[in-house]
């Protein structure tokens, strides 16, 4: 059985779903699912929209047209109590991972578990160290935030992200701002996090590299819109303007950055 | 300018609106987190009570002993034409229970912790934490202004009480050493004109001002919005919404006082 079996159930499914900004369709008519155990990439352009997809999927935003399914379960259209309850089945790993200043790395990553769950302090210990071991980073327990490098903070939050065992890790640009090494590291991580653990990973990125590594089908973003779902193997091929444009980084394509060309006329204000 | 003040009043609703859903909530998690099994955590309280109690007592020591001293000599400087001198005593007592006390605490301390409260959850709203502690399914409000109102509602009026107590002192020294009246005499006439009612009305608006820092400090940090500058717009809104607000209720409690002949 393949990882995006159509016998499957989707884990997560968007229909039809709108968000607005200022008047301004920030999320245009998005459909697509998410199959378990899958890499699901999402690319985009800074701006088309793909930062907002995530969170609409994580329930922060709430769409303004059509609906969104997590489990089963429509995060659009449920009460804040069963919306905390779908959450407590997914982690996220922040573009800035988000680590809570004021707390040391073990505080970090036990914080969902103190939160969630009735466990005894001895076996939050052994679960921290399991975690911080998973991301290699056993002995950086009593740092704080502050004290460890960028690539070392998103470790942590990965860390933190698969504390309570979730079904599937939201990743909001990972490998953003870390030099290539520790970028191909993270990478390596979702991996094997995918495939040891079984988790669905929803990976949003513009890093290439990273897409060719970890995804297993890629959704290219152009204006809120879906240009086209592929796997990678397609995507070397494609004829589909965007994605050549987008992996090939021409700045003129299809993909246009300025609103209009500015006529020599305006520049003089003649 | 029609359109203006039209704008203005709205936003005043709205932002008037937040604030009370804020408290609201606030006071949800403290009522009824702990049957859900969602209490606050005690070392978060604990650490709130020591930044907000402990670490302020210095400031609010001197701050009020020189207000004491200043109290005393200009009411020193009156009284002594009317051959007085001995009730400088009780005016400091007095004035510094029912008025002083409170009011000079409760405004450094918003502008101590209340302005702390807004930059450091400000910090945290514009790096993404508090959306992290969303995605984790852990409430902001449960967990980050919970902790800080409880602390300050408890911290304040302690505060306050060591306020009275510094600025009395500070009377005394100007009292005794200055205007040579004898230390017990002194003493004497302070607690002779100062009744238990006095010091109430005082406890009574601190805490008034207590919830009134920390609801302003946590609602404008939560709220924060664009990076650094706004962490900065943010922390000196609380202090001036702050000071204006204490200032404004202090007048609303003791007129209540006033009028209701307590």
């Amino acid at each position: 059985m393949t990882k995006k079996d159509s016998k499957n159930e989707p884990i997560i499914r968007l229909s039809n779903v709108s968000k607005y900004f200022h008047g301004n369709k920030t999320i245009d008519n998005v459909s697509f699912d998410v199959f378990p155990g899958e890499t699901f990439v999402i690319m985009g352009c800074s701006g088309s929209g793909k930062s907002t997809l995530l969170r609409l999927m994580t329930g922060i935003l709430k769409p303004d047209e059509g609906s969104i399914f997590v489990k089963g379960k429509d995060i659009s259209a449920i009460g804040a109590e069963e919306l905390d309850n779908v959450r407590k089945s997914f982690g996220m790993l922040f573009q800035y991972s988000a680590l809570l200043d004021s707390l040391t790395v073990e505080e970090n990553v036990a914080l969902p578990l103190h939160e969630h769950t009735r466990l005894a302090q001895e076996i939050i210990d052994i679960i921290i160290k399991m975690k911080l071991s998973l991301v290699g980073l056993r002995g950086y327990e009593k740092y704080y935030p502050s004290q460890i490098s960028g690539g070392m903070r998103k470790r942590v939050g990965l860390a933190r992200a698969i504390a309570l065992d979730p079904d599937i890790v939201f990743y909001d640009e990972p490998t953003s701002g870390l030099d290539p090494v520790v970028g191909g590291v993270i990478d390596k991580l979702i991996k094997e996090l995918s495939e040891k653990l079984l988790i669905t990973s929803v990976v949003i990125t513009h890093d290439m590299q990273s897409v060719f590594n970890i995804s297993d089908r890629v959704a290219m973003v152009h204006k809120g819109k879906i240009v086209d779902v592929v796997t990678p193997d397609m995507l070397r091929n494609t004829q589909n303007p965007y994605i050549q444009q987008f992996i090939n980084g021409r700045p003129t394509g299809p993909i246009d950055f300025f609103k209009e060309d500015i006529g020599i006329g305006e520049v003089f204000g003649l | 300018m029609i359109t203006g003040i039209g704008k203005t009043t709205i936003n005043l609703f709205q932002n008037l609106s937040a604030v009370l859903r804020l408290l609201f909530d606030i006071l949800y998690w403290m009522i009824l987190g702990p049957f859900k099994g969602k209490v606050a955590s005690r070392q978060g309280i604990f650490n709130q009570m020591v930044f907000t109690g402990l670490r302020s007592a210095s400031i609010v020591f001197f701050v009020t002993i020189f207000t004491g001293i200043v109290l005393a000599m200009q009411s020193a400087y009156q009284l002594q034409k009317m051959g007085a001198v001995l009730y400088v005593a009780s005016l400091v007592a007095v004035s510094l229970c029912r008025e002083l006390g409170p009011v000079l605490t409760a405004l450094v301390v918003a502008g101590r912790v209340g302005s702390a409260f807004a930059a450091e959850l400000g910090t945290m709203k514009v790096s993404e934490q508090i959306e992290a502690l969303e995605t984790m399914a852990i409430n902001p409000v449960r967990f980050l202004a919970v902790p800080r109102f409880i602390a300050l509602f408890f911290m304040l009026p302690c505060l306050t009480i060591l306020g009275n107590l510094s600025g009395m002192i500070g009377g005394y020294l100007v009292g005794v050493y200055s205007l040579n009246i004898n230390s017990d005499l002194y003493i004497q006439t302070t607690f002779k004109y100062l009744e238990i009612k006095d010091i109430y009305t005082g406890i009574t608006k601190s805490f008034v001002f207590a919830v009134i820092i920390a609801l302003i400090g946590c609602f404008e940090g939560l709220n924060t919005k664009g990076g650094a500058e706004g962490v900065g717009r943010a922390t000196t809104r609380s202090v001036v919404i702050s000071f204006i607000l204490i200032i404004l209720a202090d007048c609303v409690v003791t007129s209540i006082f006033y009028f209701s002949k307590l």
